[in-house]
């Protein structure tokens, strides 16, 4: 069910005469001075509740803040609405915020801003998120050059075919610390005070029950046991109490986004692989998926089994990772993740096997995959599917019933589905609370719509029932995978087409989003017509789950904060990016 | 009954701990059977296995699939002034980190020849990908399995240039039998074809 972009219009239309200032394929260009009005609308007249989306792109003359919104009504789910706003000036870019309708703009129009250097009217934080202040320029700006910059597309002319004189040298010794390190011109980086994160250290004392206390900031991370990774969390506290939370991020921040825009288009699979590394696959698909979408490619038959095959091996692990980290949040130190990682190995062996490397697997390719497997492998896999059913069983004679976890983690981060919506919440927390909100079900990819599985849901969204959520979905996507596994056709081609280096795609614009174990992750892709992506933007579910943790932790102990950032589930390769 | 839950999660730690001594510390078997064999270490590796499944690095090691890559190498078939490589520059040109360098080499005329006199490989900067073993049409690049290449110098020891890269192709065909065996099925076929329609334009030419 594809939107009736022409009845939206309309309706946009008599609403706010002029609204819609043009037509551009699948996307309206809406006017920019009324788009909070204008948004208000969307959202509460017309249902789409659910931005999931925005970023920006950055063309010659002038730059476009793209929005994707969905709806959560059952009668509206499926493909959403498309709008995009013009900005004609470059030099001194300013949008309306519409942080204040969905709270999910929060985090990406600050990324926008970060990256283009679009201000939004009326944020009410809006700083860099990704870069540090001492940053040059707004990098996804086509006219930005790092300073190792070598050409604007891959590939370099440099490297062949006379690489020589002087002796090609690495990119370690072109590009030495220090020399590739530019600042504002009115900033100097030793004078530069981290304290501007904090608010006034010594606040006046308060009483809570005849105590008299003051507020402490902590800072939890970056490098902290609990964080999962290179991540900051500065945590306001009253006694052991939340009172407010800021996440920061960026300390993994490698430009992914300009990396991708100069790759091949299928140069950027294996970088695909790193965003979020627990889940490799997962990843490859959802941009694979993007690609064949913008050039109307069908897929290999076999190559759609082993697909789905893959990735919901991946998702499997991945649920039973996050309940293992989650516990090692909890204190139960180890053993559950232990048990999860042994797990882990037997689908990694299997995932080696196919694509020659255990993470960074490469194995998606555009119209199939790298390699068949054989018939042993598929045998395998049918084990090592019943033992992962029989390992999903023994975590929960583990874990479900441990009275210690039950009361650590009922009614802790609980958040209504309404409010997960706002946020842009996605993935297994969202349908935690209660919205059976999944893409592989409310709009179909690859061939999910040929499965029978269900989408379960849990009432609260509190830890107790992410925890749920995530074993009841490991089953379903054991069941995806007995079917696939039983369905497989005979050996046959996994390729449909040619497996061109040096692919082009038809010029073009999407947005194109999966279900991925982690919620969703989308690609936001423009071509030109070329060989390279002119956009490449990866919407990462991590990040923007992130945006609702201090809805989630404030009124909660400092040590229920911990546990939440573990349920909320994220890969930092992929927040960062 | 409060606490039944957590003592039927410890159920599953104690039959852990019990099967790791079941499995793996048999008394018996202590001192008769070496757990650094092969042996030892697929029946715990295996899918149905139990107890401990850690292996010792670096005594044991795993048996590495045929697909597994780590670094790429060149291949030649008997002279390794003359390998496989005709400096087409595929590989170059699709390393998504572009971390693949070559030189053609040019005759006494200055002609540029279909052989690299220069080829250098950044292996820092190599993502293991395998796209320039994937895309080479000459089978001339492929995917090598050594990956313990610790160094104390990575300017100097991990910018690999022809000497560290070129291999006999005894063992790249060692290294991935099957497929080796499927790129020589194909050149045959593809040699028979060509003799054939040689000899049938000979035929030709004959009548």
């Amino acid at each position: 069910m594809a939107i009736d972009l022409g009845a939206v219009e309309a309706q946009l239309n008599t609403a706010f005469p002029g609204a819609v200032v043009e037509r551009e394929g699948d996307w309206l260009v809406l006017d920019r001075d009324r788009l909070p009005s204008i948004a208000t609308y969307l959202r509460d007249e017309m249902g789409f509740d659910f931005l999931t989306h925005l970023s920006a792109s950055d063309y010659a003359d002038h730059l476009d803040v793209v929005y994707n919104v969905y709806s959560t009504r059952t009668e509206l789910q499926g493909p959403g609405l498309s709008f995009k706003i013009r900005v004609p000036d470059r030099a001194d870019a300013h949008v309306p915020t519409v942080t204040t309708i969905w709270k999910s703009a929060n985090f990406q129009e600050r990324e926008v801003w970060d990256l283009f250097g679009i201000h939004f009217d009326g944020h009410p934080d809006l700083r860099r998120i990704l870069l540090w202040e001492g940053f040059e320029g707004h990098p996804l700006r086509k006219d930005w050059h790092e300073p190792y910059y070598e050409e604007e597309n891959k590939p370099f002319g440099s490297r062949w075919p006379y690489a020589k004189s002087p002796q090609p040298k690495s990119a370690e010794q072109r590009v030495r610390w220090r020399a590739n390190v530019q600042y504002p011109p009115d900033f100097d980086p030793e004078a530069w005070d981290l304290g501007a994160d904090y608010p006034p250290l010594f606040a006046p004392k308060v009483e809570v029950n005849g105590i008299e206390t003051e507020p402490v900031y902590l800072n939890v991370g970056p490098h902290h046991p609990s964080t999962h990774g290179v991540f900051r969390m500065v945590v306001g506290l009253q006694g052991e109490t939340v009172t407010n939370l800021t996440p920061v991020v960026g300390h993994l921040h490698r430009n992914h986004e300009k990396i991708g825009e100069r790759n091949l288009w299928n140069g950027n699979i294996p970088y695909t692989d790193r965003l979020d590394y627990i889940c490799p696959m997962y990843n490859e698909f959802a941009y694979v998926v993007a690609v064949e979408r913008m050039l109307g490619k069908e897929v290999a038959e076999r190559a759609e089994y082993l697909r789905i095959i893959m990735g919901e091996l991946a998702r499997v692990v991945n649920h039973l990772l996050t309940i293992g980290f989650q516990f090692n949040e909890l204190g139960a130190m180890m053993t559950p993740m232990i048990y999860a990682f042994t797990e882990r190995e037997h689908v990694l062996d299997l995932f080696e096997e196919a694509s020659g490397a255990r993470m960074m697997h490469n194995y998606y390719r555009i119209g199939g995959v790298y390699g068949d497997v054989s018939d042993e492998w598929l045998a395998r896999c049918r084990k090592v599917v019943s033992r992962l059913n029989r390992k999903i069983d023994e975590f929960e004679t583990l874990l479900t019933d441990n009275e210690i976890f039950i009361s650590r983690s009922r009614g802790v981060g609980a958040l209504s589905w309404q409010e997960m919506v706002n946020y842009g919440v996605t993935g297994p927390v969202l349908r935690s609370a209660g919205l059976p909100y999944d893409i592989r079900k409310v709009e179909p990819y690859s061939i999910y719509d040929s499965f029978d599985f269900d989408v379960p849901t849990y009432e609260t969204g509190d830890v107790y029932d992410r925890y749920r959520q995530r074993i009841a979905e490991a089953r379903q996507s054991i069941k995806i995978l007995k079917q696939a596994l039983d369905r497989i056709p005979a050996k046959g081609a996994i390729m449909a087409g040619k497996n061109a280096w040096n692919l082009k795609v038809p010029a073009g614009e999407l947005y194109s989003r999966v279900e991925h174990p982690k919620g969703e992750l989308g690609f936001y892709l423009i071509s030109h017509g070329g060989t390279n992506a002119y956009r490449y933007h990866v919407r990462s579910e991590c990040l923007i789950n992130l945006g609702a943790l201090e809805a989630m932790s404030v009124g909660h102990l400092l040590a229920d904060a911990i546990v939440i950032l573990g349920s909320i589930d994220i890969t930092l390769g992929e927040v960062d990016r | 009954m409060f606490g039944f839950g957590l003592i039927k999660g410890l159920s599953v730690t104690m039959r852990h701990f019990i099967e790791s001594f079941v499995y793996d510390r048999k008394p018996w078997e202590w001192f008769t059977v070496d757990r650094y064999s092969e042996e030892w270490l697929e029946r715990h590796q295996a899918v149905d296995g139990k107890g401990i499944f850690t292996i010792q690095y670096p005594e044991q090691k795993r048996k590495l699939p045929e697909r597994f890559r780590f670094l790429p190498m060149l291949v030649y078939e008997e002279n390794p002034e003359a390998p496989r490589c005709t400096a087409c520059g595929i590989c170059a040109r699709v390393c998504p980190p572009q971390c693949i360098y070559i030189e053609r080499a040019t005759d006494d005329r200055g002609r540029p020849t279909a052989q690299p006199s220069g080829f250098w490989i950044d292996a820092v900067v190599c993502m293991s990908c395998g796209y320039c073993a994937e895309y080479c049409p000459f089978d001339a690049i492929k995917m090598n399995q050594e990956h313990e290449t610790p160094t104390t110098d990575r300017d100097r020891d991990l910018f690999l240039d022809l000497d560290h890269l070129l291999v006999p192709v005894q063992y790249y065909a060692k290294l991935h039998p099957s497929d080796y065996e499927a790129e020589e099925a194909a050149r045959q076929a593809k040699e028979e074809a060509k003799r054939k329609a040689a000899e049938k334009k000979k035929a030709g030419d004959g009548a």
